[in-house]
């Protein structure tokens, strides 16, 4: 039974689910508790010990079809760091494109059709090197802060009862001095959504660039590419060598250089994650061009509902930068009323005014008071 | 009189679990069920996690009435710390006390020092109580919402059931008590700490369950009435909300209805009801534009 379990993790680890030895331990005894009389029992054993979030689910799910029950097809290897959000009107991910047509009910123009392709990424040249050290050097590593609900010490602010009286009775009783607390103020989370369609290839790269210094400079900062998918790559940003940082997100992002949903993206990543917590009170930047395939009206919808949540709202646009720019993208028009900020990213002394509007220097305050565009 | 270890090795089945749960008026699907055994058969924690509303706190509940022993519950927050999760000292009675020895006359420092800090003294947060206990279900609620460094305490005070009072000793589960933690996913919660448990995504009830549950937990509630809500919710549910609602939800929509009198789904009650289901009003309007004529 073991040889058989142990033969499914490396299914499922191919999958992209973590499976650790102890996950697998933990199985083999769950099962043992259960006892083998049918697939249910292996199905539930599994799932309970070997998964971790809903995401893993949906893969182990096709997993266990295709391991124990034979179904195709089987399953194509997903990187195990990142969640696509696949979005109702497109199909499944797909590698066989013959396939389009057996998507009944899923009315695609030929200029919608999702087009998923991974890119290769060149090394970093020495001056884009300079460029990453650069930006580390100017992004400080605390923007603007929260009030977090956790008491440090502190000079002034109301008394702390419990460290006064302790050291009171230290002293055997004699009145010590009022020790004083008071809230410890946290940075906010920054939020970088990088759209990476068509139209943003040129500058995809800068932006990545950034968002990986984003990501080693700040604690807490989230990623999502957007295209015509939502992909978190938080996880694939954190290692510290840029190369080899950059890399992982190519290869995890499935969408590169297609078309844009701006709107329909924005909405499931409030759904997902954003409305849970991660833009809550958080610095959001969201760099696009503003070209919209679907209804900007979803687009100006999201946009408000994200404004409600986050701190700030930064848009970031490559294009503003230039001579005669006006925001006459139909995105652009539905989003522009829900920006605090909006600053151009089209070379990097853009990127250092980015830099600086996230530092909470020069154009902002700290506290509240939404500056206006 | 029944340990609760007993108890526990009575439940022999998944399906006899579901059974027992069922009895205490919770209805458990077979996934839920297999769960909770081996949560039970393996001394592990129970991890839940899910939407907001579809009975993750209820069947902590449901379990502790089942296992016939107090439940013990530890609500998370964001900037919660071991002295308000674990213990804390009770200074005024301690200053009281050194006080009254004081008017005594009585000075024998090191005794007085260790009488003040006897259990007496130490104030039991719902972990202590917890171990302290042994025969309990805790109940930690929301652990998303606290920060990370408590869920690393957390995960310690899990994997040991020991505490460590500096002052006191350590003291330690005879008995470790069922944990049920439970998150609403408005984070990430680490993997170290779902590692050591028994995970499971609770999702929204099938119709029939549902259907099933309201008319559990609402016996007045007419059978009609019953199949109209769950219909109405289900169909919410599918609307692209920006917070679909649970079963907690439809239990206060069918209470609503029914203080309303109706006796069955009614759409003009439902539509004037409609703010126990929904709580955005961006939600609201949108029902009353596309659902309801």
């Amino acid at each position: 039974m073991i040889g058989a379990v142990v033969a499914f993790a490396r299914t499922l680890r191919f999958a992209g689910l973590d499976v650790t030895t102890d996950r697998i331990q933990s199985m083999v005894v769950a099962l043992d508790h259960l006892g083998v009389t049918g697939t249910d029992q292996v199905y539930w054993a599994g799932r309970l010990t070997l998964c971790a979030g809903p995401d893993d689910i949906r893969r182990y799910d096709q997993a266990f079809a295709a391991y124990f029950l034979g179904d195709r097809p089987a399953v194509s290897p997903v990187p195990a760091t990142v969640t696509v959000v696949g979005l109702a009107g497109w199909p499944v991910r797909d590698d066989n494109p013959s396939d389009d047509a057996v998507h009944p009910g899923v009315a695609l123009n030929a200029s919608d059709r999702e087009v998923l392709r991974h890119r290769d990424v060149a090394r970093l040249t020495q001056a884009e090197r300079d460029e990453v050290r650069r930006l580390l050097a100017l992004l400080e590593p605390v923007g603007p802060l929260r009030r977090s609900r956790r008491f440090a010490p502190a000079r002034r602010g109301p008394i702390d009862a419990q460290r006064t009286v302790r050291q009171l009775l230290r002293g055997g009783g004699e009145p010590a001095r009022l020790h004083r607390h008071a809230h410890r103020r946290r940075p906010r989370r920054l939020v970088l959504l990088l759209d990476v369609s068509g139209s943003m290839a040129a500058y995809a790269d800068a932006l990545l660039r950034f968002a990986h210094v984003a990501v080693r400079r700040r604690s807490g900062t989230e990623v999502f590419t957007i295209g015509t998918r939502l992909t978190r790559v938080t996880r694939e940003l954190r290692r510290r060598d840029a190369d080899l940082a950059l890399q992982a997100v190519a290869k995890a992002v499935p969408d590169w250089s297609g078309g844009t949903r701006l709107g329909e993206l924005l909405r499931a990543f409030l759904d997902r994650w954003g409305q849970r917590g991660t833009a809550r009170g958080a610095v959001v930047v969201f760099a696009s061009d503003g070209w919209e395939r679907g209804d900007p009206q979803v687009l100006a919808e999201q946009m408000a509902r994200l404004r409600r949540l986050a701190h700030r709202v930064v848009w970031v646009n490559p294009h503003r930068g230039k001579a005669g720019f006006a925001p006459l993208t139909a995105g652009m028009a539905a989003a522009l009323p829900h920006v605090d900020e909006f600053v151009s990213g089209h070379s990097l002394a853009a990127y250092e005014e980015l830099a600086a509007v996230l530092s909470g220097r020069g154009r902002q305050d700290h506290h509240g008071g939404r500056g206006r565009v | 009189m029944q340990t609760m270890a007993e108890r526990v090795r009575n439940v022999d089945s998944p399906a006899g679990l579901a059974e027992r749960l069922d009895a205490t008026g919770y209805l458990a699907d077979t996934g839920l069920a297999t769960a909770v055994f081996l949560a039970l058969r393996m001394d592990r924690p129970l991890f839940l996690e899910g939407e907001a509303g579809v009975g993750k706190t209820s069947l902590a509940h449901a379990l502790a009435s089942l296992l016939d022993v107090p439940l013990i519950r530890l609500q998370c927050y964001e900037g919660i710390d071991a002295s308000q999760a674990l213990y804390d000292w009770d200074f005024p009675r301690q200053l009281l006390h050194l006080r009254a020895a004081e008017a005594s006359g009585r000075y024998d420092a090191e005794r007085l020092e260790a009488e003040l800090y006897d259990r007496r003294f130490l104030i039991a947060r719902p972990l202590l109580r917890a171990i302290e206990i042994g025969h309990a279900v805790l109940l930690v609620d929301e652990v998303d919402r606290a920060d990370d460094e408590f869920e690393a305490f957390l995960l310690e005070v899990l994997s040991e059931f020991t505490i460590s009072v500096p002052e006191l000793g350590t003291i330690r589960a005879d008995t470790p008590p069922v944990v049920v933690v439970t998150s609403n996913r408005t984070r990430e919660v680490h993997d170290a700490l779902k590692r050591r448990c028994i995970y499971h995504w609770l999702d929204h009830p099938a119709y029939e369950r549902e259907v099933a549950i309201i008319r559990r937990r609402l016996p007045e509630a007419t059978e009609r009435l019953a199949a109209g809500i769950a219909e109405a919710v289900h169909r919410l549910r599918g609307q692209d909300l920006i917070k679909p609602p649970g079963v907690a939800e439809s239990l206060d929509w069918a209470r609503a209805l029914l203080e309303l009198g109706a006796h069955e789904f009614d759409p003009e009650l439902a539509a004037a009801s409609l703010g126990a289901v929904l709580k955005y009003q961006e939600d609201a309007q949108r029902v009353r534009s596309v659902i309801l004529p």
